[in-house]
Parts: structure tokens; sequence; C-alpha cells
């Protein structure tokens, strides 16, 4: 007889179950199902959990199922770790259904202006987190996750890439830091994860580990689809190792900083202001700028100060980063208002293309605005800064 | 028991309690005619000189109103789950060894648990009223004597007017009262406000007692209640416990979901061309109702519009607006926080309503459908746009119609819903209850997109090019089964046992609940 508990139990539990998993040597499979959406999908939560059983190799057991309206996904992953809690079935996946919606790409430079983490082990927040438009979600294995669990929001976040439509937003994973997150690699790289964060990131080497992990599990499931890193920068070391970071991996897309943490390392106190962190915050957008990528800023954690999240992305836009975390779905409009190009830039660089364009019928290898030259990169901040223009219209 | 198929295509009785209701017959078919019910005929000189009608108790006062087994007890619910009285009247009337009461409240709340001993024991043979939480938890189940009966607000105005309801006794609570009975809600330490659901009660009933834990020397001014139609005042300590008879303070709900959708509301009415100087509409208490009515308070102030009035559930944002001047009136029709209680009492554009102005069948003309736009809560709505709000997905009567029925006939009706909770389908192929028909419902705004009746072209005209998510209904329907695992099964209830009916706004028998099987 061996027993295993998973997920979560409470009043205050929504959209998860908790599960009790007591192998027998006789007596076949019975099950105890207490469901707060029983008479809705009771027959079904029960036919799961017996094909589960089948699909296992379990023949005898106790099963206790309380639930509270965990979708059939998250039931599943609930399931099979209290089955794997067991060391049953290791050499085994139960996958539910890949949603047709969830195969989109993404591309390099795609906008990643506002990212919203939500917690690995919180599967409540998924259904309903596409609909607030971030540019991307994060479905995060590392520091939202307790340490005991972190098995269950591997399954957790397997199930969500496959069957939770998050309506167009980057599919982003953050693993934990190496090495745990190389064995995790496995639970996300065949569900169409677009990018992989990879936190506290201090050199090259460990971006390299990086790739030939992802490169090995692409061949191995014959994954076609681009998948890029977003290296965290955490550290002083890591600061200072930013370039050699940045550069490490064409499958780079953004570098991005970590304040917590950052902070700690140096032996400094967080403030506002941000003086203490000015220094690394530079360097990294210079590292990323420099490598050819985006440079993305820290989470703002203070959910309920909308004027503050604002100041600090237009700060943060002033430094030259390209993007902010959002810990609440609330803080995504603020940040894509706040990174909107203003009425005077649009301007300028409808001006800009506008010459550009004249320049390119006219056969003419120089642009030129009255008698100021524009170089390429300029050109290229235009097209840039009317593409976001662009997509705030669509959205307002 | 005998059911037929009414014009909803809905299984209802014709007879409830041994009494005969008619079917519905679709809306504004049924036209009664006659007289209306008129109360006994009282004269001055059986009433003290000095106007002095306070009895020692309240139990004095029901035996001197005459209470019998089998007679209508009625009861207002502005305390609502603040309400101690209600429970002590009925500890009352069985310290008094009488028997099956129908118990006639406007509405009940789970404070009112406290009332199944009664229930059980006989004392109480039925509520007609709604039958919130754990009251209706147990008529679902099939332990209530009687069939319970649901009405809209103004669906029981007009039971009381046209004698469908004859109230043998109201027990009025009033938070200051003067001797001669004249009564008010908006001051007092249980201050709730208004008194507006029980005003039908205090002109109709054969006997009417105001009870009080606030007695003044007359006059007792402004009255809500005339001391004219009253028999006697009761003092007692306390009607209740202000905490929850009125909030300190209503909170805008946080949750991002519904946040989203009080923005979606905001917007529509917008690009639907609704918000214009002078319009009007209707926001309740709840928390996507609360912040819907702040987002379109910033589009007003942006275009420099004002409302003519808005329609509540007065809280602190209304009165804000009120004292903003975004718009002119506030026509309150239930009181929620202390701020829309001191409003009330000091503003005169913060006028009382009552089921008689707001709706009521049996009125020559209604105030709701002036509104130019009503924002309501559902708890499931079908591919029909047919709305419920009284049982759940499980079969389980859990709500009171409230208002809501009534609010059905403003001149655009928007339904504001998750279109899931918790695994449990909001948009469904059919309502467990029908309690509202899919005519009447204009406006589906979920978080997954908006849903427009499709015989509201001129909606979905104004709306094009919008970039609002207007879906189909049965776009989001199949959205939301695939999301939840399929099609969520039908609860298992025991056809033949009719444990509740509901009423259309006439009068007539919209649709039935039936006995849950465990």
């Amino acid at each position: 007889m061996a027993k295993a508990i998973a997920g979560q139990k409470g009043d205050k539990v929504r959209s998860d179950c908790y599960i009790e998993l007591t192998t027998n040597n006789n007596g076949g499979i019975k099950l105890n199902l207490k469901s707060k959406v029983d008479v809705m999908y009771g027959e079904s939560i029960k036919s799961t959990i017996l094909e589960m059983c089948e699909f296992f190799g379990i023949k005898n057991a106790e099963i206790i199922v309380e639930d509270y309206g965990a979708l059939p996904s998250i039931l599943m992953a609930r399931f099979e770790l209290a089955v794997k809690r067991l060391n049953l079935g290791l050499d085994k996946e139960y996958l539910p259904v890949f949603n047709k919606k969830n195969n989109y790409k993404t591309s390099k430079e795609k906008l990643r202006r506002s990212r919203l983490y939500l917690p690995g082990n919180e599967p409540k927040f998924y259904p309903n987190a596409g609909l607030h438009k971030p540019d991307a979600i994060i479905l995060d294995l590392e520091d939202s996750v307790a340490p005991s669990e972190k098995d269950a929001a591997q399954l957790i976040v397997r199930n969500a890439l496959r069957t939770i439509d998050f309506y167009g937003a980057e599919r982003m994973v953050r693993i934990n830091q190496l090495p745990l997150g190389l064995d995790e690699l496995k639970y996300i790289i065949p569900h169409n994860v677009h990018v992989i964060l990879i936190p506290k990131v201090e050199t090259a080497e460990q971006i390299l580990q990086a790739e030939e992990k992802v490169n090995e599990l692409k061949m191995a499931f014959k994954i076609k689809n681009d998948i890029f890193f977003m290296p965290i920068i955490e550290s002083a070391l890591g600061v200072i190792n930013a370039y050699s970071i940045a550069s490490a991996s064409k499958l780079n897309c953004a570098l991005a900083i970590g304040l917590e943490d950052y902070t700690a390392d140096i032996g400094a106190q967080r403030t506002n202001e941000g003086t203490e962190s000015f220094f690394a915050r530079a360097m990294l957008v210079n590292a990323a700028k420099a490598a050819g990528i985006q440079a993305i800023d820290t989470v703002f954690s203070d959910v309920n100060d909308m004027e503050g999240l604002k100041n600090a992305v237009l700060e943060a836009k002033g430094l030259g980063f390209e993007g902010k975390g959002c810990i609440h779905p609330r803080q995504i409009q603020v940040v894509h208002n706040a990174f909107a190009p203003t009425e005077s830039e649009i301007e300028k660089a409808q001006k800009i293309v506008a010459a550009f364009e004249e320049a390119k019928a006219k056969g003419l290898g120089v642009v030129s605005i009255g008698s100021k030259m524009i170089d390429a990169p300029i050109v290229k901040r235009a097209v840039n800064t009317l593409k976001i223009a662009e997509l705030m219209n669509a959205i307002k | 028991m005998k059911l037929v198929k009414n014009a909803a295509g809905r299984f209802v009785p014709t007879e409830v309690n041994g009494e005969k209701v008619i079917p519905y017959k679709g809306v504004n078919k049924h036209k009664p005619t006659g007289n209306k019910f008129g109360a006994p005929i009282k004269s001055c000189s059986n009433y003290p000189l000095d106007g002095n009608k306070v009895v020692k108790n309240l139990r004095e006062a029901l035996k001197k109103s005459g209470l019998k087994n089998g007679m209508t007890i009625s009861t207002h619910h502005h305390l609502r789950n603040g309400d101690v009285l209600t429970n002590i009247l009925f500890d009352t009337i069985k310290s008094m060894g009488i028997k099956n009461i129908r118990w006639y409240p406007s509405a009940s709340f789970p404070v009112h648990e406290h009332l199944i001993q009664y229930l059980n024991d006989g004392t109480i043979h039925h509520i007609e009223g709604s039958m919130n939480g754990p009251l209706g938890r147990y008529t679902s189940e099939g332990k209530m004597k009687g069939i319970g009966v649901l009405r809209s607000h103004g669906g029981r105005y007009q039971s009381i007017q046209d004698g469908e309801v004859h109230v043998d006794i109201a027990v009025i609570a009033a938070p200051t009262a003067d001797p001669f009975g004249n009564a008010t809600g908006d001051r007092g330490k249980s201050a709730c406000g208004l008194l507006g659901f029980a005003l039908a009660d205090s002109e109709y009933a054969d006997n009417v007692i105001v009870v009080t834990d606030n007695l003044i020397p007359f006059p007792c001014s402004p009255w809500q209640i005339q001391g004219n139609n009253v028999d006697y005042v009761v003092e007692i300590d306390s009607l209740g416990d202000p905490s929850k008879i009125v909030s300190g303070t209503t909170e805008v709900t946080k949750s991002p979901d519904r946040l989203l959708i009080a923005e979606y509301v905001a917007q529509f009415l917008e690009d639907s061309g609704i918000l214009k100087d002078g319009f009007s509409f209707q926001a309740g208490a709840g928390g996507t109702n609360l912040a819907f009515a702040l987002y379109l308070k910033e589009k007003m102030i942006k275009k420099n519009i004002k409302a003519r009035f808005i329609r509540g559930g007065s809280t602190k944002y209304l009165v804000e607006m009120l004292e903003e001047g975004l718009t002119d009136y506030i026509l309150d029709g239930q009181t929620f926080d202390l701020e829309g209680v001191r409003s009330m009492r000091e503003n005169v554009g913060h006028l009382n309503t009552s089921p008689f102005t707001s709706y009521n069948f049996h009125g020559k003309g209604n105030f709701a459908s002036l509104i130019d736009a009503v924002v309501l809560g559902a708890t499931e709505v079908d591919l029909n746009f047919n709305a419920n709000v009284v049982t759940h997905s499980d079969g389980y009567l859990l709500h009171g119609i409230g208002g809501w029925q009534n609010c059905m006939f403003g001149k655009t009706v928007i339904l504001a819903i998750p279109s899931f909770r918790d695994r449990i389908p909001v948009i469904v192929d059919e309502v467990t209850t029908l309690v509202a028909p899919g005519e009447l419902v204009d406006v589906i705004i979920t978080e997954r997109g908006i849903a427009i009746n499709p015989k509201r072209k001129d909606l979905l005209n104004a709306v094009k090019g919008s970039n609002l998510p207007i879906k189909t209904i049965k776009e989001i329907y199949t959205e939301v089964n695939a999301i939840c695992g399929g099609k969520p099964a039908k609860p298992k209830v025991n056809k033949n046992e009719v444990v509740a009916v509901i009423k259309w706004v006439d009068g007539t028998v919209i649709d039935s609940v039936f006995k849950v099987e465990k």
C-alpha cells in the first residue's frame, strides 16, 4: 500500500482539485468524488480518472478527488502527479489533446512590451489571461512555485501549453535556474513554447547549455518551430557579462533584468528612484542593443499604483527598454499606453519613412529631410515606431 | 401534479397552494380586468385621539391585529442581511402557538436561515418572496410544506394591487418612527435609506404594525410610510446589525476579468451611441455594475456629457456623480451604503422610489421603460437569449428575482456576466429556469465577447466598425463548452414535483422549479 497526494484543497481553492491516491493489492478501483460541478461534469471526471488508471496500469486503488471546478487538463495533471509521486508510470505521459488554436508561431522581432506572469502551480488564472491582451504570457516554474511543488507545476504548465488558449499572446515559460531548468525543458519544448526565460544567467556558457538541450529535444520530438531565449540577468556577475550572454546564441531574442536579486547581490536597498540599479539597467540595454536583441525591464510589483507603473515605464522607455513585466492583468494596458509613441514621435517617424520611400523611388542612396541626413538605423526605428503606433490604434 | 405548457414552452402548474394560477401568455399578452383590491374600511374614531398607537410589544400588536392560523404576514428586506426583526417576529409567532403562516417578504437573506426551524415545525407553511441561500436549498430539496412563489419587486406590487395576495398583517421595520406610525428609513441607528418595498403593504394590508428602534416625538419628518395607514407601533431595542444593513463602504471589484467586462459595457454604451447628453442608465451594487459606472463616468467627463438620471441601488459612487454634477437625479430603489443614506437625507436630487413608480403591471406607465440602458447579472443565459437569475445549473434555487424582471423593460437591456464560473458554463443551450424571455434581452457582455440579440439590428449596425469583440452567442457558447470540457449535463430533478413557481411581472406563471434529486 502506498499513498500520494496532489493538488490543493480548502475554501479558497478555485479551478483546481485535490487528489489522494492509495494503491492496494486488490479490491479494484474505488473512486470517491466530491465536486462543485458534480451535476454538470461528475461523470466526465470519473471517466477521466478511470481512463488514466488504465493508462498507467493502476488496477487496485482508493482514489479521493475533491474538485473545485478544475478544467479537464488540470484534473489530468493533478492525477498524473499523484501517480508519479508513487513512482509509477515514470516513462509515460498522459497528454490532453492539443488545442489546434495553440499552433500559432512567433518571431524574433515580435513586440514584447508586456509579459504577464502566471504562477505555474495556480491554474485558475490561465483561461482568461490572454483576454487581457498581453504581448506575452509567462507560465512560471521558478519563483512563484514552492520548492516542494516543482513537479506539480511542470505537469500543469505542460498541460496548459497544450490546452489553454492564450488568444495570440506569445507563449513563454520561465524555467528554474540551471541545471534544474535543463531537466524541465522536456515538459515544454514539445508543446509549442515560444520563448524560454532562463533566470539568473551569469555566463554565456549557460546559454549554450540550454541551446544544446533545446536542439536535442527539438530533434527528438521533431519540433520545427522557432524557440527563443530570454536570459534574465539578476546578479553583478551577470551584468558584467551581459554582452557575452546576449551574443552567446542566435536563439536569444531579448535580455531581461531582474532587480530584486540584483540589488541583494550588490548589497543595496531597492529604491523607487532606482539609482542603485542605474548602471545595471544601462549596461543591460547596451549589451542587448549591441547584440541586436531587445532589452526588457523588470516587473513593477505594486498592483494598485497605476500612476507609479506609468512613470516606471516612461523611465524605462527613456533608458532604451522595450518591455516591462506585469504581475496583474490590469497593468497591461497601462504598460502598452506608456510604451506607445507620442504624437510628435509618430509625426517625425512618418516624415522619415516618407523621405525614405521617396529616396528609394528616385533611386537615391542617401535619405535626407531638408538638410539633415537620415541613417538607416533611424529609418528602422521610425518604421518600428509606426508599427507600434498601428498596433496601439488597433487596440484602442 | 398536473402541468401545462405555457406560451414560453415551459411546464407549469395551474394551481398553486390551492389557488388557481394563470400560465404565462407572452410579453404584455395578459390583460386582466376588474377592480383593484381594497383594504378594509377603518374609522379614525377607533384609534387613539392623542395619536399614540404604541403598544407594549410585538406579541401584543400581533394579538390586537387578530393573528390566526393560516394568515399572510409580510415583511420588507431593506435591512438586508442585518435583519433581526423578522427572526424575532417568527419567534413571537411560534411562542403564540400559531401555525401555517404564509410568509410574504419582499426578499429573504442568509440571516433568515433561522426560520428553517419554523418551516420544519409548521409555523410557516411556505414562502412567497425570494428564497436565497439556505432557504433556497431547503426549498429545492422539497422540504417546504407548500410551494414557493417567486415574484419580482414589481410583481409583488402587482399581486397586492390585484388581490392575488391578501396581506393580513404587514410588519414594517422602521429605523425611525413616531407614535402615530409615520416612519422613515433615512435616519436612526438602523438607517437603511428608503422603505419603498413596504409601501404597498402599508396601503393594502388589513393591519399594519410599524416596529422601530428609534421612536421620536411626532412628527417623524420626512415620512416615507404614512402613519395614517398604521394600526400599531412597537418599540424594540434593535432592528438589526447596522454593519450588515448598509456597508460602510462599497468596494469596486478587483477581479481583472470582471473589470474587463465592465470596461466592455462602458465601451459598448459609447460605441452604440447610447452614451449622450441627457441619457439615463441603471446601475446596481454588484461588483461589475459598480465598476462599469466608474468607467462610464470617465467617459462622461471626457466627452462633457451629463445624465438626466441614474437609477440605483445607490452607492457612494453614484452619490459622487450626483454631487459632481454628472447627473441631475438619482432614482433610488434601495440604498447600499452610508453615503447613499446620507445623500438621500441631504440632496433633493436623490429621490426615493418604490415598485409603484419603478415597475408595476397595474401602473399607468412605469419608470423602468424610460431608462436608456440597464445592466444586470444572470446565473444563466441560453442560445435564445432567455435568461435565468434564480437557479444555478445544478438545479438549486439560490437567488430571488428582485427588480431584475422589471428592469427588462428598459430600452436596452445588457446582461454583464462571465461566460463561465469555475467550470460552470453561464452561456448554455437552454436555461435551467426561465425567468426572462429572450425577446427582452438585448446584449450579453462577457469577458470572451459581446453577443447582440439578432432582433436588435439597430445595435448591430451601430457597433459596426467598433473594435469591441462582437460575436454571436453561439460562438461564445461553443468556446465556453470547449474550455469546460464539453456540454454540461443537466441537473437531475423530479419533473412531477414542483417546489416553487416563477411569476412573470403580470402575475402569470412563467416557469416551475422542480425538486432536486440527490
